[in-house]
């Protein structure tokens, strides 16, 4: 069974088609990187499977529950909450901007959601925090206060952040774009960390080296559409589409 | 004016700081917490809902508080004479004792709040769209509800980004307060008013300026002391 299975799935904001018809298969352990130029609907998709957004058609499964499908009339059709609580609480989510929560220190960044959604005691949370900033080379910054660390810790911390609710898979939604190019390597290297411990993850990034050496598959998205997809080796070789050549050529 | 009057003008003002600091005080308490209701009225998505709130925020807004203090005062023993009102308005009116000992006060009250809760809901709505989106969606991403996102993510944020502006307007309150005297409720200025009679002299009311001006000094400086406690984050 495929951790995520998404069909057809397509979307619009009024009148303009930004999703069409993308279908593809995440298995358990995958590493899936999606590429493409800026406006190819790459986070629109990310936000569709992570409840974001509302999808207009087609159908997304999480670890084998429904999240919507079409009915027989066509109409989309959301699962009841229960069953949306449940498939989000699979799926952690990495933010472009951090999106840490300014008011708590690092620690308590990392905690909140544990202690509140998954009534865990403050204690425990705390160890399984601690832990996860230990791995992220953040241990000493647990007192901190987002605006005082750097772009590149605050984004460690989110990432903290979302493997605390011990989520089955990971999304990543452009995590280097708002950094220094300095500070991109050492997200990168925690990224590749998690795909070493068999975390099933799913990449939206402008880094196209970075998307050669950690994913399984790579999906190239144009006008909404997936444009091209394959192995690493067949998108980044010789023989992929001319347009994939194209575009791969400016990176 | 000897030093003498000067001490007993002084100590009878005194004696009516607090029916002052009980007007500042009711109006906080029942301002604040209905500013915040009326702020998610007017956000609420059910359009009627929204617009009725605006026009309340309006009237409030576009009127004097003195003319209001007026009408809430005078408002229920006029009704009471009029004998054409619906049957349920006349009984509700004719719950209200007129001759009650807090029935003045009580009027103040409603309408200090009333004023206030729209001037503060102005403040907490502009505080609450101020919160990026990002802060939602990571609250969701995290499978918050709504309620822990309100009241653990974004509420303390908000507070943070209000502070500055409902300081501002605490201090307009403790000044506003004065407008009590317009239906002779007895507080400072109204009593700073008849020792000047009394007198013929300005003395009390410059005693009663001291004595607003030393409140507001307070507050502001308890409000920078606030300003500076949330100062740990940006």
């Amino acid at each position: 069974m495929a951790m995520l299975e998404v069909k057809n799935l397509s979307k619009s904001f009024g009148a303009q088609t930004v999703l069409k018809d993308i279908s593809f298969n995440v298995e358990k352990g995958d590493v899936l990187a999606i590429i493409g130029p800026s406006g190819s609907g790459k986070s629109t998709l990310l936000r569709c499977i992570n409840q974001l957004e509302k999808a207009s058609g087609g159908s997304v499964d999480v670890c084998g529950i429904n999240m919507f499908k079409s009915n027989e009339s066509g109409r989309l059709v959301y699962a009841n909450s229960a069953s949306l609580r449940d498939i989000r609480l699979k799926v952690g989510l990495v933010f472009q901007n951090f999106n840490l929560f300014p008011h708590m220190n690092v620690l308590r960044n990392i905690t909140e959601a544990p202690v509140r959604v998954l009534k865990k005691s403050r204690a425990d949370a705390e160890k399984i925090a601690m832990e996860l900033l230990g791995k992220m080379g953040l241990s000493e910054k647990a007192k901190s206060y987002p605006c005082e660390l750097s772009g590149g810790q605050q984004q460690r911390v989110s990432i903290a952040r979302a493997l605390a609710l011990s989520p089955e898979m990971l999304f990543f939604d452009e995590p280097t774009s708002a950094l220094d190019p300095e500070l991109t390597g050492e997200i990168l290297k925690v990224i590749k960390e998690l795909a070493a411990d068999g975390m099933t993850m799913i990449i939206v990034t402008h880094e196209m080296s970075f998307a050669r050496d950690v994913a399984d598959h790579v999906i190239f998205m144009e006008g909404g559409v997936i444009a091209d997809e394959g192995t690493p080796e067949e998108l980044f070789g010789e023989n992929a589409s001319e347009r994939t050549k194209q575009f791969l050529q400016r990176y | 004016m000897t030093g003498e009057e000067i001490q007993k003008v002084t100590m009878i003002l005194l004696k009516y700081l607090l029916p002052t600091l009980k007007i500042f005080g009711f109006t906080l308490l029942y301002s604040i917490p209905m500013g915040m209701i009326v702020a998610l009225l007017k956000m609420c998505k059910i359009k009627p809902i929204s617009w009725l709130t605006n026009i309340y925020i309006l009237i409030m807004r576009g009127t004097p508080l003195m003319l209001q203090i007026i009408v809430a005062y005078y408002s229920i023993p006029m009704l009471k004479q009029n004998e054409h009102l619906p049957g349920f308005i006349q009984s509700l009116l004719g719950s209200i004792d007129i001759q009650a000992e807090n029935f003045m006060f009580n009027t103040v009250i409603v309408a200090f709040t009333l004023n206030y809760a729209a001037y503060f809901a102005e403040i907490f709505r502009g505080g609450i769209e101020s919160i990026p989106k990002g802060q939602y969606e990571a609250a969701a991403a995290l499978s918050m509800n709504k309620f822990q996102t309100f009241f653990h993510v974004v509420l303390p944020q908000v507070v943070k980004r209000v502070i500055p502006a409902s300081a501002n307007e605490v201090i307009v309150l403790v000044k506003d307060t004065s407008l009590a005297n317009v239906v002779s409720y007895a507080e400072i200025t109204l009593k700073a008013k008849q020792q000047m009679q009394t007198y013929s002299s300005l003395t009390p009311l410059f005693i009663a300026g001291i004595f607003y001006f030393v409140l507001a000094m307070i507050l502001s400086v308890a409000a920078s002391f606030v300003e500076k406690k949330l100062d740990y984050y940006k």
